[in-house]
């Protein structure tokens, strides 16, 4: 049999993962090799640039670009409050006289005799880059980041949408086969991690947003609640920028599919336990999936494991899988047999198979490319 | 045979192995010498292995190759190692080579300075070169600048294309916007390897000091500005550069490239560029007018030669996987749904759509599936024609000008150089074309998108392996031939489609078919018809088609047209639905018009 590679989805409750946390522009990072910290620790901090605002001088004072040096109370370099006066004109009658004064507080970053235009820009912003997990730091990367890792329990999920967020781990549903609805989204519900089971309605995602959920894992979603609840219609999978008021996270893909049991089982056992979530999902080569990190304990400082890098050798007899295409869609199973030899399917193609068989003693032929399997020990 | 390498004389090349690694499969072939021809013998596939754990390109060619070593009993592998030269009957291959489109779609983030000004102008530089535009950054775009800085380092662009500001005309706005992006410090999507390809072809007065700020932290490229003045947009540049960066740069970048490289024989070639050299071989060596298509799972790469002209575009954002959603986006749920041929609701199709999306390699397992997939191809289709007809103009490598009074439009100036009614032929390759498991499919698809006029001739590539042998023609010239001839080029046949449009069951022409054997077949075609009359591809018959007095086939309306057609593996279809194709508007009408045209040349499987 040959050495068969299978996409997989990983759902473990040990692994150890490091997370690159890095800033958009270069700043001070607040923490040192060895150190723990936590999700919501500022690990470094920049400052970002203020906002500009252009000026026309020359347009207010009715005079050419050229000439409003002579009238610039502030030059280039000055720091400048909101409303105060930048330049004005001294006419011989008074009544005529026009000041420009600044919108913003800030600093006259230029002034172009060209264009006659002043740039104005605000102080800058201070900007904290959050360590995003719980874990110690094993690497810093001066001026830009560190890296954090954690030991911990990963669910990854097939797609999602929103940044990164934290908060505690929370049931909504008793099964993965439930659907999540508007009722069963209650208020204390706000700033948790909701998991739901096999779908959530666009009702259920209002109500979730009232509520103030900060993350939602859910087995499936349809895709018209998905471009309802974005506003547009997503044509390539690269997200996690969206503010739609939380991180939403399918753990199995569109539609109403029970979330996988072992996926449900753990998320379960974890209720209670702060997580960490990120929605960012880029489905192209060098994939970003979405995932909940759940910290499971803090090793003391000094004591730093090396990361276990996950080995996977191809699928195997015994191997739990998810099917991922219709007509059995979402349903898991186990691998029973993997013959070598190409099949004909119900379309004619003759594709290489496997035999799945599920709970209930069934067995179905699927193409190989149409499972993944459901990893992580 | 021989071949001759940095001077050195290197063994005889009678066993080659050649894969392609696809943004969703890696494709191998084997190739052997069997007497005096080369043969293609097995292929085998695997998912392309560019995702995490793996994370690297050659786990995916070798496990392609293990499928080839299992089915053929040829021992390829040592190890990860291919075992070249061979070393007896049964062991080993004398070269390896390979293409590589991994990168997948190009994805680029565009700069201006006003939104709908310069920044319109590089979307459509971008566009216009096969990108998907992920974002386009205007100073005046209302965001703050950490939020542009932050939306830059986010997006991992493949690609970053500056404009902004006229030749001579202020550089304060496009040097602060490269003082963004140099903030941002902009991380390829595959690893820091390599520096993010950023072209600058705004105010050249700027040159000097987006230079000075970016020229450090990114691969530029200085070109031409787009827009020189006002009233004039000057695409071509740009166009150029992001094409030739997408080819030899952005798509190189899959992780384990540099394995790759060291295991192949010869030069890794980007997929279009080996599809390119083996579809201008095929129109030069047989004076034709072409069109050749690849789609692939996150790309559609169209090439024409027409009257000796070459033409190539990549449409980024049409592809059968990672794309496929871009494919809804872009068509629209309705012109999709108008190729399928039962009722489906909407959510439904929606659905099964977004999944592909997000596990772009699963296949279609029954019938309906494999319906809707085709009926998306269709559209991807004809989505990326409709793209390189407006790149491939009469005005290629002359500066498009567009004036003040054309800036709200947005249609493209200079006349296509694709003419319908010239072309020749039409060669169909990539997964959803090569696999479809009836070559009948392969050629409906392609006449639907397409809607070839007059009379214009089908292929397909047999089992997808025009890269393999557009690369191996760079080595040997022979085998790629011998394998192109017997195993690689299918002729499906010859469609004739009379231009014009007619009430279902009116009459569209009269034709008389003469065939080799001097059987003569006589008939009517009426509009709404679709036929199919057998012809092997070894055969020709005479055609006369004596159209209705509006309906034109080449030499004018309602005048007789006789050609020698080509048969093939699905003959000769005689379309008589109407040029432009027009489907009916009421569902169940549209639906038993499709079921009427799919049974009558036996398209799928009946229960």
């Amino acid at each position: 049999m040959a050495h068969s590679y299978t996409p997989g989805l990983t759902v473990t409750e040990h692994t150890t993962v490091r997370r690159r946390r890095m800033l958009s522009l270069p700043g001070t990072v607040l923490v040192a090799a060895g150190e723990v910290v936590r999700a919501n620790q500022a690990v470094a901090r920049a400052e970002l640039p203020g906002k500009v605002y252009p000026l026309n001088l020359a347009n207010q004072l009715g005079v050419g670009p050229d000439e409003i040096q002579e009238y610039l109370i502030k030059k280039a370099g000055d720091r400048v409050q909101k409303d105060e006066i930048l330049a004005e004109n001294k006419p011989l009658i008074k009544w005529l006289k026009t000041e420009v004064r600044s919108p913003v507080t800030g600093v006259v970053e230029s002034v172009s005799m060209v264009t006659g235009q002043v740039l104005l820009r605000e102080p800058p912003r201070v900007l904290e880059l959050l360590g995003y997990v719980d874990g110690r730091i094993v690497e810093v990367i001066p001026q830009q980041g560190a890296v954090v890792e954690t030991d911990c329990s990963l669910v990854q999920g097939i797609f999602g949408i929103g940044g990164e967020t934290r908060g505690e781990i929370m049931l909504a549903v008793t099964s993965p086969d439930e659907a999540l609805t508007p009722r069963q989204l209650t208020a204390e519900m706000k700033g948790k991690i909701v998991v739901g089971g096999s779908f959530i309605s666009s009702d259920a995602l209002t109500r979730a947003k009232e509520v103030g959920v900060a993350g939602l894992v859910i087995g499936g979603i349809h895709d018209k609640d998905l471009r309802a609840l974005l506003g547009y219609d997503l044509g390539v999978a690269i997200t996690g920028t969206e503010q739609v008021g939380f991180t939403l996270i399918l753990t199995e893909g569109f539609g109403a599919i029970p979330m996988a049991g072992k996926t449900f089982t753990l998320l379960s056992a974890h209720a209670g336990q702060p997580a960490s979530i990120s929605g960012a999902t880029q489905i192209r080569a060098g994939v970003i999936r979405p995932e909940i990190i759940i910290p499971t304990q803090l090793s003391a400082v000094g004591t730093l494991s090396a990361v276990a890098v996950p080995q996977r050798e191809g699928i195997r007899i015994g191997d739990q899988v998810r099917i991922i295409r219709d007509p059995l869609f979402g349903k898991i199973g186990e691998v029973s047999s993997l013959p070598s030899e190409l099949q004909k399917i119900p379309t004619e193609s003759e594709v290489r198979v496997m035999e799945v068989r599920f709970a209930d003693g069934s067995k179905a032929v699927i193409p190989r490319t149409n499972i993944e399997l459901i990893e992580g020990a | 045979m021989t071949i001759q390498e940095s001077g050195k004389i290197t063994h005889p090349l009678n066993v080659i192995v050649a894969t392609d690694c696809g943004s969703t499969t890696t494709k191998a072939i084997l190739i052997e010498k069997v007497g005096d021809e080369y043969r293609q013998t097995y292929r085998g596939e695997a998912p392309t292995t560019v995702e995490a754990p793996f994370e690297d390109v050659t786990r995916g060619v070798l496990n392609a190759i293990a499928e080839i070593e299992e089915l053929s009993g040829r021992k390829i592998l040592d190890g990860d190692k291919i075992i070249t030269p061979c070393r007896d009957a049964k062991t080993g291959v004398d070269i390896y080579i390979s293409t590589s489109s991994a990168g997948g779609g190009l994805q680029m983030m565009v700069t201006g300075v006003v939104q709908n000004m310069t920044g319109e102008s590089a979307q459509r530089a971008a566009l216009g070169a096969g990108a998907i535009v992920i974002d386009v950054l205007a100073s005046n775009d209302g965001r703050l600048p950490h939020e542009k800085i932050e939306r830059i380092r986010t997006m991992r662009p493949d690609m970053i294309l500056m404009s902004g500001g006229t030749d001579g005309g202020a550089v304060t706005h496009v040097v602060e916007m490269a003082e963004y992006i140099s903030a941002a410090e902009p991380r390829p999507r595959f690893g820091a390897t390599y520096k993010l390809p950023l072209v600058y072809a705004g105010n050249k007065d700027a040159q000097p000091q987006v230079k000075k700020i970016l020229g450090e932290k990114t691969a530029l490229v200085l070109t031409d500005n787009i827009r020189p003045v006002l009233e004039r947009e000057n695409l071509a540049p740009a166009r150029n550069k992001i094409h030739d960066l997408f080819l030899e740069h952005v798509m190189q970048q899959a992780p384990g490239y540099k394995k790759l490289i060291e295991m192949a024989g010869a030069p890794i070639m980007p997929t279009p560029a080996a599809v390119g050299v083996i579809m201008e071989t095929i129109a030069k060596r047989e004076h034709l007018n072409l069109i050749g298509v690849d789609i692939g799972g996150a790309t559609t790469d169209v090439f024409s030669v027409f009257e000796g002209l070459f033409n190539r575009t990549v449409s980024a954002n049409l592809g059968m996987s990672y794309s496929i959603s871009n494919v809804l986006a872009e068509a629209g749920l309705a012109n999709i749904m108008r190729w399928v041929p039962f009722t489906i609701d909407e959510q439904t199709l929606r659905n099964r759509i977004k999944n592909k999306m997000v596990r772009p390699t699963t296949i279609p397992q029954t019938l309906d599936e494999l319906q809707i997939e085709h009926a998306i191809a269709r559209e991807a289709l004809r989505l990326a024609l409709i793209h390189h007809k407006s790149l491939a103009t009469a005005l290629k490598g002359i500066q498009q000008e567009r004036t003040i009074s054309d800036v709200f439009e947005q249609q493209q100036s200079g006349k296509t150089l694709i003419d319908m009614l010239k072309l020749d032929l039409i060669v169909g390759s990539g997964g959803i074309l090569s696999h479809a498991p009836r070559r009948v499919q392969s050629m409906l698809m392609m006449v639907d998108a397409y809607e070839p006029l007059g009379v214009t001739r089908l292929s397909v590539d047999s089992i997808f392996m025009m890269p393999h042998l557009g690369v191996l023609s760079t080595i040997n010239e022979k085998a790629a031939t011998d394998v192109f001839v017997r195993d690689c080029m299918v002729y499906l046949g010859t469609c004739v489609a009379p231009i014009g449009q007619g009430k279902d069951g009116e009459r569209c022409a009269d034709y008389v078919i003469t065939f080799p054997d001097g059987r003569v077949d006589k008939g009517q075609l009426l509009f709404g018809d679709l036929r199919l009359v057998p012809l092997a591809g070894d055969q020709k018959a005479s055609i006369t088609i004596q159209p209705a007095k509006q309906v034109n086939l080449g030499a004018g309306a309602g005048l007789s047209v006789t050609r020698e057609v080509q048969g093939g593996v699905v003959g000769l279809m005689l379309d008589s639905r109407g040029r432009p194709l027009q489907l009916p508007s009421d569902h169940n009408a549209r639906v038993a018009a499709l079921m009427k045209w799919y049974n009558a040349v036996g398209l799928y499987p009946t229960a």
